[in-house]
């Protein structure tokens, strides 16, 4: 019994030394935000969790915030956080981490609160998503793949990383549409996350693979998937692809993440969080973490970020509603 | 560099620091999978950020040491407790906390430790002799063959359940419905939510079997505790008699081949292979009346498979960059962070890395086997709390784990309700094993055969379009077909009704 006292002990130790150690970084000079916390509305490990972590340490090594708590309150592709936060009106500590999955969330969840009731504060970053075919692919170009897929849409599925409103969702029913062709005649396959539709599109079980660039760069450097575009507005380093627009179809799509505060705050308070967000871009931690990460600086502070919100939002309505699912 | 072969990876897992760095990683892996709750997945999230000032390897053997320690943790609340902590040690509660009843805690431990080992062991093996063949074969693996696979499952389904059809149909329907909550996983509709959003994911397996096993046993246990003498579970001596041995070895060599296979295709994990190897071992056994009762083959057999199925996750994970389980998923991001992409090329760029990782897990599982069995004895001692006590500590804890998945309400609500379905089917004679089954295998069949419909467009031939898909209805037809046509040959002699299946 005393054995199994001392393992207990042991693990419960070295389970505490995370939160530990995050609360000894930082310090203080009096101008930080305290007691700040972010939520992430979805599980540990996933894309939002990700980002909010690697934030909120970056925000407490540059002294711009005092200890950050980080918790995650997961459900419904986002869209139970998002309710927690619009519950929680003029909390001026609690933040959300969030991205354009959780714009298609508030839709195909039928969520009684939007994002347009919070209060944004920045978008971070952002990521192309890239349309690719297996190296042995008949389709060589956007062009050719375009044909086909005009001729007959439903014998050509298309799979997708994500759930119907999420970013992989979204993508291929933008370019179609751009394309001249139904969205609704898009046969759309749904796949659980990047790792489960590389299989799928390595064994050519579907025609068309739609996902995050991140998560197939080294199958992509190996020669075994072949980009036919990028949906990003500007060519990407190190992809040999055209983007949307270069290749005839006027699309231009990025999957980003950003954070929003809640609802009924004062001016000053907003500003006060814009103001911590913009020293968090500033600082060469959030640098090294954009680096370490490869993730693409996409920030846009305060109104900026509420304006490209409501107009994403409003794309994202559009497309789902063509689809019959908003 | 491309001669660093697996004894320079024993050679450098040896060093003291990365010695202590799967000794932690076993440790910890071990503590959180006794822990309710904390899943491997969890855990290897919130240490990813704290693990930036290490160097990738040792950061890496830690995390393989959690993984796997995890997988052994995990079957100590399921046998003792009848509370899965984690999926993957659902099927250790069906005959292990029998045995733990009859006061064979100690041993059903040290069975499930010694599986998990040799299951470990012969899948690491396996991933260091045939990781890139199986990796290629599972890109080819699709819809049609998933699904078949799962018509498989569930025709072995029908060997357990039960002595009654009719109930066992009843609470394999029971566990189907559970599986259909949440968001449609083509359309992205949602199905008996009720309008509550925390539902929209579906209902956790492991919220399932806890409610299920759990807490339907402790209002059970409750509802006629005055009615019996309140007797301590007995303990019984640790050690595994030759008998056990002699029933045991098989099962544990062959749990880790179902393993290791299901492990390494997406859509299988650890469910399937745990539950695949109780199954087949159930149909193997001399002793298939002891099923249920504690058979120490059924115990055996999932956790070799479970372990084995973790080896053959890694195996996909690093050959091919896919990952089939969430834990491999945030190992793969683990692996982004450090700017190290696993595929098709990672043995290549990075050799010391792999094989000083492969040669940890080995030496990982000396210690978790040198950790786990002196404690079985210990943990069984669990047991002489009276019963009173013991089943308020279970309730407790299946309550913190239900909580501690997503730190909703909502979960200790649903975990109550389903609680009080499992104190129902007590009462009216369900067995609550295939209701759980249901929820396993339905979502997933589910997925599989519309997924296969709509990428052929509606046409019903794709699922016989593959070579994979006809082997395996061809199985099928014939564990149908076979015991028929004995039996036609043989009129004299009775066919036992369980053999038919």
């Amino acid at each position: 019994m005393a054995t199994l006292l001392v393992l207990v002990t042991v693990a419960a130790a070295l389970l505490l030394v995370p939160p530990a150690i995050g609360s000894l970084a930082g310090g203080g000079d009096g101008n930080q935000l305290k007691g700040l916390q972010v939520m992430v509305p979805n599980s540990p490990g996933g894309g939002y969790d990700v980002t909010a972590r690697a934030a909120a340490s970056a925000a407490e090594g540059a002294g711009v915030t005092g200890a950050v708590e980080v918790f995650n309150l997961p459900g419904a592709g986002g869209t139970v956080g998002l309710r927690r936060l619009v519950n929680d009106e003029g909390d001026a500590r609690l933040l959300m981490s969030m991205g354009l999955g959780v714009v298609g969330s508030v839709y195909s969840n039928d969520s009684p609160v939007t994002l347009r009731q919070t209060t944004p504060i920045a978008r971070l970053t952002e990521e192309t998503e890239i349309l690719v075919v297996p190296a042995d692919s008949p389709y060589r170009d956007l062009p050719q793949l375009l044909a086909a897929w005009r001729a007959n849409p439903a014998a050509l599925p298309v799979g997708g990383g994500s759930s119907i409103g999420g970013p992989d969702h979204l993508a291929p029913m933008l370019t179609a549409k751009g394309a001249g062709i139904d969205p609704k005649a898009v046969n759309y396959v749904p796949y659980d996350g990047g790792g489960d539709l590389l299989a799928a599109v390595l064994g050519g079980k579907v025609a068309l693979g739609v996902s995050g660039l991140g998560e197939f760069s080294d199958q992509i450097a190996s020669g075994d998937l072949r980009v036919l575009a990028v949906t990003a507005g500007a060519r990407v380093p190190g992809v040999d692809a055209p983007t949307l627009r270069e290749a005839g179809v006027d699309v231009e799509f990025t999957n980003w993440r950003g954070i929003v505060a809640p609802p009924g705050l004062t001016p000053e308070q907003r500003i006060e969080l814009v103001a911590a967000a913009d020293s968090l871009h500033a600082s060469p931690e959030w640098r090294a973490a954009l680096d370490r990460n490869d993730w693409q600086d996409a920030y846009l502070p305060g109104d900026a970020f509420g304006a490209f919100l409501a107009a994403e939002d409003e794309r994202v309505a559009g497309v789902l509603r063509e689809l019959g699912l908003a | 560099m491309n001669d660093f072969g697996l004894l320079d990876g024993f050679a450098n897992a040896l060093t003291p620091t990365h010695l202590l760095f799967a000794a932690i990683g076993v440790l910890l892996g071990t503590a959180i999978g006794v822990l309710p709750g904390i899943g491997p997945a969890m855990a290897v999230a919130l240490l990813l950020p704290v693990t930036y000032a290490f160097e990738p390897t040792g950061a890496f053997i830690m995390f393989a040491g959690i993984y796997f320690g995890a997988m052994f943790g995990g079957s100590t609340t399921s046998i003792l407790l009848n509370t899965p902590g984690e999926s993957a040690s659902v099927m250790a509660a069906v005959e292990g906390n029998p045995m733990a009843k009859q006061g064979r805690g100690a041993q059903a431990l040290a069975t499930a430790a010694i599986g998990h080992f040799v299951g470990g062991m012969v899948g690491v093996t396996g991933l260091v002799l045939v990781a890139p063949l199986i990796a290629s074969v599972a890109v080819d693996i699709g819809a049609p063959d998933y699904f078949a696979i799962m018509v498989l499952a569930f025709v072995a389904v029908t060997g357990v359940l039960g002595a009654s059809r009719v109930r066992g149909f009843a609470a394999l329907v029971l566990g189907l419905t559970i599986g259909l909550v949440g968001l449609d996983p083509i359309s992205g509709q949602p199905r008996m939510t009720f309008g509550v959003p925390q539902l929209a994911d579906g209902i956790d397996v492991v919220i399932v079997a806890v409610g299920l096993f759990a807490v339907g046993e402790a209002l059970w246990v409750a509802a006629h505790l005055r009615r019996k003498p309140t007797e301590v579970i007995p303990v019984g001596r640790p050690w595994l008699s030759r008998d056990d041995v002699r029933r045991a070895w098989k099962p544990w060599f062959r749990g880790p081949f179902i393993g290791f296979t299901f492990g390494s295709i997406p859509a299988g994990g650890a469910e399937m292979s745990t539950f695949m190897a109780y199954v087949t071992e159930r149909r193997l056994s001399k002793n298939r009346k002891d099923f249920g009762k504690g058979a120490i083959e059924g115990l055996a057999a999932p956790e070799s498979a479970a372990s084995a199925s973790s080896a053959g996750t890694l195996a996909t994970m690093l050959t091919l960059g896919l990952p089939t389980t969430a834990i491999a998923a945030i190992m793969l991001a683990a692996f982004q962070q450090f700017g190290i992409q696993p595929g098709p090329l990672l043995f290549e760029r990075e050799p010391a890395l792999v094989w000083t990782l492969i040669a940890s897990l080995f030496i990982g599982l000396v210690m978790l086997l040198a950790l786990n069995l002196p404690l079985a004895p210990m943990w069984a001692k669990l047991l002489r709390i009276p019963r009173p006590y013991l089943y308020a500590g279970i309730l407790f804890f299946a309550c913190v784990g239900a909580y501690a998945v997503s730190g909703s309400p909502v979960d200790l609500v649903v975990l109550l309700a389903i609680g009080g379905i499992g104190f129902l089917m007590r009462r009216f004679g369900l067995p609550v094993l295939p209701a759980i089954i249901g929820v396993i295998l339905g979502p997933d069949a589910e997925l599989q055969l519309r997924r296969a419909l709509q990428i052929a467009d509606g046409d019903v031939t794709t699922l016989l379009s593959t070579p994979l898909s006809i082997t395996v209805y061809t199985v099928i037809v014939l564990l149908f077909v076979i015991p028929l046509v004995l039996r036609r040959r043989r009129p004299v002699e009775p066919a036992r009704e369980d053999e038919l299946v």
